[in-house]
């Protein structure tokens, strides 16, 4: 991914001197070593903050709503989709965004990093599948693949599905006997485990919203959460208001989610509330043979009727 | 898939019924009020996602 940054900056140069778009929205390098934030750039003199390595988890797919002019947007597999599915639910125009389609081989789990350092990190750097990360103390080489985070371990959709221009090689999608272990996981308990799992699972949650506000599906202008006329549910730390929280705006991602993992990488308490969505994704492909965010022509099961629908839960 | 999505987090199969019933059919309606409120009796009060006010 290191070399691909060239062909970004490229690519972005050119785009903004000929006027074709007037902002690249890419990552640039975060305040502290193994992160990156989403950039905004309208100058070719910027081009250089631009960056991309394995730290960028989050959806750029997020930001080019309301954009004003054309934009270009870098964006890896999960990202393209989630673009697709913006057209596709009319929240932007084919013709209003120039995709810089990265083929990605997977995004790392920096706190699966973190935890091998007792003190903090003072240096990240990546070579391939190699990680050189540094802390005060010591320095460790690690395999990229080991270190992935989990929804990129089970990336089926690696490469962009939709581009203007490719600022790498394709890269080999993985093909998996089983993409749903972690449902599938869950499923196999009993009513009462399961419901253990979840409040276990969401006991920390501080409501911070930051699993929504990463979210390229979560786009409503007032979030029901957020409504107090009617309040559809408390604002406070009540453990029921949180589940409600969670499920629900689980629920408004179902036949949408592409598992891009910005939820769980916004999370500061460590949630993996993609234990929600993947049982919405597993149910969406099972029952629709339905994956988010692959054609712009088609719009999502839950938003279009099928006389072939699964009707076996209605009497 | 709220139902599914539901009993994936832990809320008994049998607590959550869906049906469409017209207004002209009466019957089916006192049959599934039926059957929903057998199915709930066996499994008993419900003690998830309940929200107590102090």
């Amino acid at each position: 991914m290191n070399t691909c940054i060239n062909k970004i900056r490229e690519i972005a140069s050119k785009l903004l001197e000929n006027g074709e778009v007037e902002k690249v929205i890419g990552f640039a390098n975060g305040t502290i070593p193994m992160a990156t934030s989403p950039v905004v750039i309208n100058s070719k003199q910027d081009v250089d903050k631009l960056v991309f390595n394995s730290t960028c988890g989050l959806n750029l797919a997020n930001y080019v709503r309301n954009q004003k002019g054309k934009v270009a947007v870098i964006a890896k597999g999960c990202d393209s989709r989630n673009i697709v599915t913006h057209i596709v639910e009319n929240q932007v125009k084919r013709d209003q965004i120039h995709i810089i389609g990265v083929p990605c081989t997977g995004m790392i789990n920096k706190k699966k990093i973190e935890a091998l350092f007792g003190d903090d990190i003072i240096e990240f750097t990546e070579d391939g599948d190699t990680l050189n990360v540094k802390s005060s103390t010591r320095e460790e080489t690690l395999n990229k693949k080991e270190y992935l985070r989990d929804n990129c371990t089970l990336c089926m959709h690696r490469n962009p599905v939709v581009y203007d221009d490719l600022a790498g090689d394709l890269v080999q999608e993985q093909t998996l006997e089983n993409p749903y272990p972690d449902v599938d996981r869950i499923e196999a308990m009993d009513a009462d485990a399961k419901w253990q799992h979840f409040q276990e699972l969401t006991q920390n949650c501080i409501r911070c919203y930051a699993c929504r506000n990463a979210c390229p599906l979560c786009y409503c202008p007032t979030c029901f959460v957020d409504e107090s006329g009617p309040q559809w549910v408390g604002k406070g730390q009540n453990k029921t208001d949180v589940d409600t929280f969670h499920f629900l705006r689980a629920f408004h991602c179902a036949g949408r989610c592409t598992d891009c993992g910005a939820c769980v990488e916004a999370c500061p308490m460590d949630i993996n509330v993609r234990d929600f969505t993947r049982k919405l994704n597993k149910d969406s492909f099972e029952m629709f043979g339905w994956e988010a965010g692959l054609d712009i022509t088609k719009r999502p099961p839950l938003d279009v009727y099928s006389p072939g629908d699964p009707n076996a839960f209605i009497k | 898939m709220m139902g599914n999505l539901l009993e994936h987090m832990g809320i008994e199969k049998d607590r959550v019924h869906f049906s469409w019933i017209s207004s002209a059919e009466a019957t089916k309606f006192v049959d599934v009020v039926k059957e929903i409120s057998d199915k709930v009796r066996a499994i008993g009060p419900n003690t998830k996602f309940v929200k107590d006010y102090i």
